[in-house]
């Protein structure tokens, strides 16, 4: 496939450990550990995921949070207002940096 | 929605079903369920006794779930005769059998239906009954069933594949969540479901799609959180299972492109933990005509124990069915991805 990404390598993540096992290792605990039930559900945590993963535009975390948030049970409406907290948040702190922008152009102009 | 059989569809034929699991099998070097078990030391998979008796009293159902693996459906004739079920009872007496599960298509739809309840009880097994819960409202004969249920104390087994009504409908049709919410609130109102009256009543919920239930643990929180805030139902414990590759499942898998990459997810999610608590080892199930089967999916795919009369239920042999083999082929993995899946929920608590 002569494409940038290709669903087919979601399942090769485990893969990465060929070229640096020790590192991969780590990154899988860690990672496990994050998703774990803690102060915040699973649930809640796989929703937050899902809305990074538009914010980081990963494709392959789209896929992967958007399957598994369902799998924890969470409706379509709250998978939606998960991504528009993350368009928000890329959206506003695009715009807050609007004041630096002003900033600039007050400091520039008469 | 018709059922596969009425429309004629590839699918209504077992043999068809087994032939494309293997294909898929092999194209997508998935390794074949029995190899599977060979390498883990589990194989031939033994029983561990004989149990619960689960009997499937018929195909007919006021309902046509797109997930069904019964291809049940109002244009289902096939009915377990008063001679079959007198044939049941009698095998309930002889074999030390401590609960019968009864399942369908509806089984309240099956004429002789209460009087083999009374019979089952009066013999002092437990009795489950697999209901859906719209059944109740189908005719006007069929709405005392929740005061008939208590009367027997008989433990109420219902299917609701989740807590909102939009994805229940797509998966059951138009306006069963409604009609399960209100036949809820009848066995609540009978007692079942409260702590106290010793009334069981268990929700399962299966995904709405080609991916796996995340916990039984969690999700059952969520549903009785949300059934309870917002539609004031309650009820004991829910039971997550997994969608089996055949029949209309299997249907929607190929038709939505998910086929090979839900055997896939199947595979990858194999847990080994999960063999010991198989369903089929101390599980037999019944099909409307008396034959015997491990499980109800195997009744679909046709798989019979045995041959010929020997393995029917008017023959129980126990002697045998205790040393038989069980029959695997590739929807097993459907049994043992993740905590497990059976009619009781999780295999792995
Ligand atoms: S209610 Fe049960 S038996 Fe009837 S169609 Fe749905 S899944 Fe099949
Ligand atoms: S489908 Fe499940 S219950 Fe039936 S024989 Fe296979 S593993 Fe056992």
């Amino acid at each position: 496939m002569k494409t940038y990404y290709n669903p087919e390598d979601l399942k090769k993540f485990s893969n990465i450990g060929e070229f640096d096992k020790p590192l991969a290792d780590k990154f899988f605990s860690w990672y496990g550990d994050v998703f774990a039930e803690g102060a915040l559900t699973a649930r809640e945590k796989s929703l937050i995921a899902l809305a990074v993963a538009h914010a980081v535009q990963c494709p392959y975390c789209i896929d992967a949070y958007s399957e598994d948030t369902l799998a924890k049970g969470c409706t379509e409406e709250q998978m939606m207002e998960a991504v528009h907290v993350a368009a928000a948040i890329r959206g506003g702190s695009s715009l807050v940096h609007a004041t630096q922008m002003m900033n600039k152009v007050k400091e520039l102009t008469m | 929605m018709k059922s596969l059989l009425a429309q004629h569809h590839e699918l209504s034929q077992s043999g068809r079903q087994l032939q494309l699991l293997d294909e898929v099998v092999q194209s997508a070097a998935i390794t074949p369920f029995k190899e599977k078990l060979k390498t883990l030391g589990f194989y031939p998979l033994k029983p561990t006794g004989i149990d619960i008796l689960q009997i499937n009293v018929g195909k007919l159902c006021n309902q046509t779930c797109k997930h069904c693996h019964v291809d049940a459906g109002p244009d289902r004739k096939e009915i377990m005769s008063r001679e079959t079920l007198e044939q049941c009872l009698e095998a309930v007496r002889t074999s030390g059998i401590s609960t019968v599960d009864i399942t369908g298509g509806a089984p309240e739809l099956n004429p002789h239906f209460r009087w083999f309840v009374k019979e089952c009880t009066q013999l002092g097994v437990k009795v489950m009954n697999r209901c859906n819960l719209t059944v109740i409202f189908s005719n006007k004969k069929y709405n005392d069933l929740p005061e008939f249920f208590a009367e027997h104390k008989i433990e109420v087994v219902s299917s609701l594949p989740f807590y909102n009504a939009d994805r229940t409908d797509r998966q059951r049709g138009e306006g069963v969540f409604a009609a399960s919410v209100k036949a809820m609130k009848l066995l609540n109102a009978v007692g079942y479901g409260k702590a106290a009256s010793g009334l069981i009543l268990n929700l399962v919920y299966n995904p709405t799609g080609a991916f796996l239930s995340s916990g039984q643990q969690v999700l059952e929180a969520q549903f009785k959180k949300v059934l309870h805030e917002e539609f004031d139902v309650v009820f004991n414990h829910l039971f997550t299972i997994t969608n089996m590759p055949i029949s209309r499942f299997l249907d929607f898998l190929i038709t939505s492109g998910n086929y090979e990459s839900y055997l896939e997810k199947l595979l990858a999610a194999f847990n080994p933990a999960t063999v010991n608590g198989l369903m089929c080892r101390n599980t037999l199930s019944v099909s409307w005509d008396g034959y015997l089967y491990d499980c109800d999916f195997n009744q679909m795919l046709d798989l019979k124990i045995g041959e010929g009369d020997a393995m029917h239920i008017k023959n129980l042999d126990l002697n045998y069915l205790n040393r038989r083999e069980i029959i695997v082929s590739q929807h097993c993995y459907g049994c043992t991805a993740g905590a497990g899946s059976s009619c009781g929920g999780e295999v792995v608590k």
